[in-house]
């Protein structure tokens, strides 16, 4: 059975992104706030902010994209609980192929999705002046690292998609992931915060990675910062994939 | 497979219990179901009629018994039990978003059939919805949705198919469809177990019944058998009179209107809830 494993995750992701092609907006939804967020914290808030940059847009959009991938991440858990809902997944389950292709396709599908609206809101930035002189292989790493990033809340998401009772409780979970970035170097350097909370700030996850993306675009050495990201990621990952295998496992029987 | 498993029943269960938290669901469930019949296992709301068809599609592990499926225990071997059945749940497991075609299509590329676009469409033309092929399932009404739930099932052609509740919530005819269409898979050889709270839908397609009560199968037999528990039938007269479900479809005209003699009860088909007071048919008192 798990020769087919691969072919049966790719028919069921084909289903999925069907699903998101005849229904766009969730990729301009999980784009709009995130731009919106550009928008206000450059022309609005930007001016009286001092980041030790000249360009703001360069400075912001890192976190930005944390945010994108936050706010995007919901719709798997929304995808997974209406598959629940209604009898699909069961029949998935007592179909003969692998139990765990079902959850594989939406976490996939959340990296396409996810991929498309990154893009978009990095367009956005550049007409509003974002600028990097960064190379392929720095790209690449940016890339890399909100792949993982991405992977890890999806399957983050996947916990209370599996586990809600309602459509109301499936997409709460995601509120505070999209304002952990505000109590980070994201909006502004970590310096000008109140020692308790600048501690917060420079020991959660979205400072590490942050800190990384903009190190990256501004051809800088990212050093430390990027070993402790990538920590995160993957611990993250881990954990969210047990706690969510496991849920599945049990949920199944 | 091997000779014996041909002769085994198709579906044996020996006591089966299963429990949530207090609430003793199944308290010792045998049952046997030859290969190519229709058995219908009837019960009331909540007679743990949906947990026998989870425990047998292996969606759901049983507390104490045995069951096996085709010849396979479902706990020790659920993959292979899963590769020869097919379940049609309670609640329609179809996709709103995909046409009726590429549902179809869907399943054939999960069950690995080489072409999924020919299944499709004979399946389509079987459950008379070639038309709404090309349409969301989202517009579809509850009989074509259920009826493009039952031809998903039948994709691959599964030796075994569970039907937990096939017609409730469907109208007359949409009743009607369904059962030619149940009718037709036994004469193909295929084992159907549906569960149903309706008595007449079990007295019209089933070869066995089993009756589901306090967690335990307490009477089991052909329509005949089960009627020689009761004293035997005294002859009276009683004037038939056409009920609202021969009117409508004397009416709207449909040419399964055969199938519809002593289906009592289905005006009240639309409420599941309230539908199992439904009693035999007045005139099956002179049978």
């Amino acid at each position: 059975m798990t020769t087919h494993f691969f072919g049966d995750t790719v028919v069921l992701l084909g289903r999925s992104l069907r699903h998101i092609s005849r229904s766009p907006d969730t990729i301009i939804t999980t784009a709009i706030t995130p731009i919106t967020m550009l928008l206000l914290f450059v022309y609005v808030f930007g001016g009286a902010i001092q980041t030790g940059s000249d360009n703001y847009v360069n400075y912001l959009l890192p976190g930005i994209l944390l945010i994108t991938v936050a706010s995007g991440i919901s719709y798997t858990a929304y995808r997974l609980f209406l598959d629940l809902k209604g009898g699909i997944f069961e029949r998935f389950q007592s179909m003969p192929i692998a139990r765990s292709c079902a959850l594989w396709a939406h976490v996939l599908t959340s990296l396409v999705a996810n991929l498309i609206s990154l893009v978009v809101v990095v367009a956005v930035a550049l007409v509003m002046g974002f600028r990097s002189g960064a190379g392929v292989l720095a790209w690449l790493a940016v890339a890399g690292i909100m792949m993982l990033f991405t992977l890890a809340l999806t399957w983050l998401a996947v916990i209370p998609g599996l586990t809600a009772t309602s459509v109301d409780g499936v997409s709460a979970f995601s509120y505070p992931l999209i304002f952990l970035p505000f109590i980070s170097s994201a909006f502004v350097p970590t310096q000008s915060m109140p020692g308790p909370v600048r501690a917060f700030a420079e020991h959660q996850p979205v400072t590490s990675i942050v800190n990384t993306i903009r190190g990256l675009f501004a051809e800088q050495q990212v050093g430390g910062d990027v070993w402790i990201a990538l920590a995160w990621c993957v611990g993250l990952l881990v954990l969210a994939y047990g706690v969510a295998t496991t849920l599945h496992r049990r949920r199944i029987g | 497979m091997t000779s014996e498993q041909v002769r085994e029943p198709a579906i044996q269960v020996r006591g089966l219990e299963k429990s949530y938290q207090k609430l003793h669901v199944l308290r010792g469930v045998d049952l046997d179901v030859a290969r190519g019949s229709i058995f219908a296992l009837l019960g009331s709301n909540g007679a743990g009629k949906t947990t026998v068809v989870r425990i047998l599609s292996t969606l759901l592990k049983p507390d104490a018994g045995t069951a096996s499926v085709h010849g396979f225990p479902v706990i020790t071997q659920p993959a292979k039990v899963r590769a020869s059945i097919s379940l049609t749940g309670q609640f329609s497991a179809v996709d709103e978003i995909l046409t009726g075609r590429e549902n179809l299509i869907l399943v054939a590329r999960l069950r690995h059939l080489r072409e999924p676009g020919r299944v499709a469409d004979e399946l389509l033309a079987r459950f008379s919805l070639t038309e709404a092929a090309g349409r969301r399932v989202s517009t579809y009404s509850g009989g074509m949705r259920r009826r493009l739930d039952i031809a998903m099932s039948l994709v691959g052609n599964p030796p075994v198919i569970f039907l937990d509740e096939p017609t409730t919530g469907l109208d007359p005819q949409g009743r009607i469809e369904v059962w030619q269409a149940v009718r037709e898979l036994a004469r193909q050889g295929t084992t159907v177990l549906l569960t149903t709270q309706y008595l007449d839908e079990a007295e019209q397609l089933a070869d066995r019944i089993a009756i589901l009560h306090g967690g335990r199968i307490i009477a089991e037999g052909t329509l005949a058998e089960l009627k020689q528990l009761l004293p035997p039938a005294t002859v009276e007269y009683v004037e038939k009179q056409p009920t609202l479900e021969d009117v409508f479809l004397a009416i709207v005209g449909t040419e399964g209107a055969e199938g519809a003699e002593g289906a009592e009860g289905a005006e009240g088909a639309e409420g599941a809830e309230g539908a199992d007071q439904n009693t035999a048919s007045p005139d099956r008192v002179t049978n």
